[in-house]
């Protein structure tokens, strides 16, 4: 029986900071906790008191990464609230808009995160040393994504071309012609991307996991939906804090999501590909098929193509946005306040973003409640790691750490959405 | 000089002051407030600009020009308030001076990724200013606002060394 303790102080590579405590005794693990330190609530407590036209401004500053998942949840909460629905052109520049993150996002993870765990490398500059092609590619189809939230968001980081009820100024269509230009060399740089992660060694670990995602009648999740799993649930938006709840834990200042009926769940982008497989366009679930998936995918190593997989999709679909592109009469719908809840769920980068508001009738927000991704994955986390420590007890100190890093990067967290701070310690008595 | 963001119209700036931070996390806002109060000033041949810190932004950011000067907030355990002063073609950054970034690939990376790929502009000056607090919220802590005024003189110096007659090219 081997007494080690290891400690990490500070794991890289992943979005925010944290901290992972995991304990072994003897062949058995008898406890893993993925710390949060930063009192989550900040924001919604800054927003008690603001106008609801400032939510999206304010809550897209949670996030450098995501943070037009923010201003999309909490536009169309509001909107719930004043009885508002954007249609048409101005919806369709929302989607655009949503493309152009997840691009981003993926774009950044995949290459600069996650990519070096596979090819052995401490990260992507090293990493960049043998496969500088590889790592342009990443940065080019990362800066695409940029253009698109550039655009249409004003400015790639913390947009503010978002309002209540559309956009303060729209593109032109010569604008438009000129991204697609861009967009189209991000599709082959995406489906080469696809091409190469597929290539990478995967460690067998499957999980019967319960996925939650939006589901959409004909679309690919992003704004819209019922939320669904593959265990049952088939909710409405304004359903979710009937069968969602947020526990607090003594090792986290964060809040833990549960199923209300089943506990731990998951979501991003394995739930919402397992759960809306049958709405990619014919030639993105070929491509997926010709990476090697099947129309699901329950090991999180294999989140890397799943998101290529995703990436590829943004770009179809941005391309097809921006080719049927008629440039809307007004840039916004015209909304007047109103007294009430309000609810809105939409797909982020890494997973369903909830946020609820109460307003009274000038438009003043009374109480926020948002809910990250990340927030929502902990506890699978947790599991998950728990599970794999408990596999590979027989590994070396560094080949663990290692692996446990490679592990939580599958879930992508965003802990700064949720937290700040993280650090690794496996402690073997 | 131009301020905010900068678009393809404005790249005949040779110098660019890049200030990098987070207006809601207390100290991690101070590169925003130097940028800020540069902004009233004016420096010639220089666009001024805001970021997340996000590294691939950063080194598109700064890809079409001569001369770089970045400032942003770090932790590295030292003194709050004190100033680090790096010169990217002589200095590694160290990646965990820079890690109370909301970003996993931000200013270090990004430095050493250009290092690396070759993209990293003539002239690169790094400001940290080590803070205190980077707990969510509004405002600098004492210590780190008094620096903001030594920063501020010292870009002006570095933009001044920069723009010196045969240190740029035409």
């Amino acid at each position: 029986m081997k007494n080690r303790t290891i400690k990490v102080d500070y794991l890289a590579r992943v979005e925010g900071e944290g901290a992972l405590f995991v304990r072994v005794k003897g062949d058995k693990v008898v406890e893993t906790q993925l710390k949060i330190f930063e009192p989550p609530r900040f924001f919604e407590a800054f927003l008690r008191g603001r106008k609801f036209t400032e939510a999206p401004d304010i809550t897209a500053r949670i996030c450098g990464i995501c943070p037009v998942a923010y201003q999309m949840s909490s536009i169309h909460a509001m909107e719930d609230i004043c009885g508002v629905r954007v249609e048409g052109q101005l919806r369709a520049l929302r989607r655009l808009l949503y493309c152009g993150e997840w691009i981003e996002s993926h774009a950044l993870h995949i290459y600069m995160l996650h990519a070096p765990d596979f090819l052995g490398y401490q990260d992507a500059i090293q990493m960049a040393k043998d496969h500088p092609e590889e790592v342009k590619r990443g940065l080019q189809l990362k800066k695409v994504g940029n253009d698109i939230v550039n655009l249409l968001g004003g400015r790639e980081i913390h947009p503010i071309n978002v309002k209540v009820g559309g956009f303060y100024k729209l593109p032109t269509k010569k604008e438009m012609q000129q991204l697609a230009e861009r967009v189209r060399g991000a599709r082959d740089a995406s489906l080469e991307t696809l091409h190469w992660v597929a290539t990478f060694s995967f460690p067998n670990f499957e999980k019967d996991y319960e996925f939650v995602a939006l589901r959409h009648p004909t679309e690919y999740p992003f704004n819209e939906g019922r939320l669904v799993s593959n265990k049952g649930l088939d909710i409405e938006i304004r359903q979710y804090d009937d069968h969602f709840v947020e526990e607090h834990v003594s090792h986290s200042n964060a809040l833990h999501s549960t199923l209300k009926a089943r506990g731990s769940y998951f979501v991003g982008p394995l739930a919402r590909y397992s759960l809306n497989f049958d709405r990619f366009p014919a030639n993105v679930q070929e491509a997926a098929r010709e990476a090697g998936l099947g129309p699901t995918c329950s090991n999180p190593f294999k989140g890397i193509v799943v998101r290529a997989v995703e990436t590829l999709y943004a770009c179809e679909e941005a391309l097809r946005i921006i080719n049927e592109y008629e440039t809307p009469e007004k840039a916004a719908l015209d909304v007047q306040p109103q007294a009430g809840i309000g609810y809105g769920c939409t797909e982020a980068p890494r997973g369903i973003l909830y946020h609820r508001y109460r307003n009274d009738d000038k438009g003043f927000i009374h109480d926020a409640k948002i809910v990250p991704p990340t927030s929502q994955n902990q506890k699978t986390i947790e599991s998950d790691l728990r599970d794999f420590v408990a596999g590979h007890l027989d590994d070396s100190q560094d080949q663990l750490t290692w692996k446990l890093e490679q592990s939580i990067r599958n879930y992508d967290p965003c802990i700064s959405c949720a937290t700040h701070f993280l650090k690794l310690d496996i402690i073997r008595e | 000089m131009i301020v905010g963001k900068r678009t393809s119209q404005d790249l005949t700036s040779k110098i660019l002051v890049i200030g990098v931070g987070n207006m809601f996390r207390s100290d991690d806002a101070a590169g925003y407030i130097v940028a800020h109060s540069l902004n009233a000033r004016a420096l010639p041949e220089t666009t001024i600009i805001e970021e997340s810190g996000e590294g691939a932004v950063l080194m598109e950011s700064w890809k079409d020009v001569e001369a770089v000067v970045l400032v942003d907030a770090v932790s590295s355990g030292g003194k709050p308030g004190t100033v680090h002063r790096f010169d990217a073609h002589n200095d590694v950054i160290p990646s965990r001076f820079f890690r109370y970034s909301t970003h996993a690939f931000s200013v270090a990376e990004a430095v050493e990724l250009a290092r690396v790929m070759k993209r990293l502009p003539s002239k690169m000056i790094i400001y940290g200013i080590e803070g205190k607090n980077f707990q969510a919220g509004v405002g600098l802590s004492p210590e780190v606002q008094q620096s903001v005024p030594t920063v501020i003189q010292s870009i002006i110096q570095d933009v001044e060394s920069f723009t010196a007659k045969g240190s740029m090219h035409a």
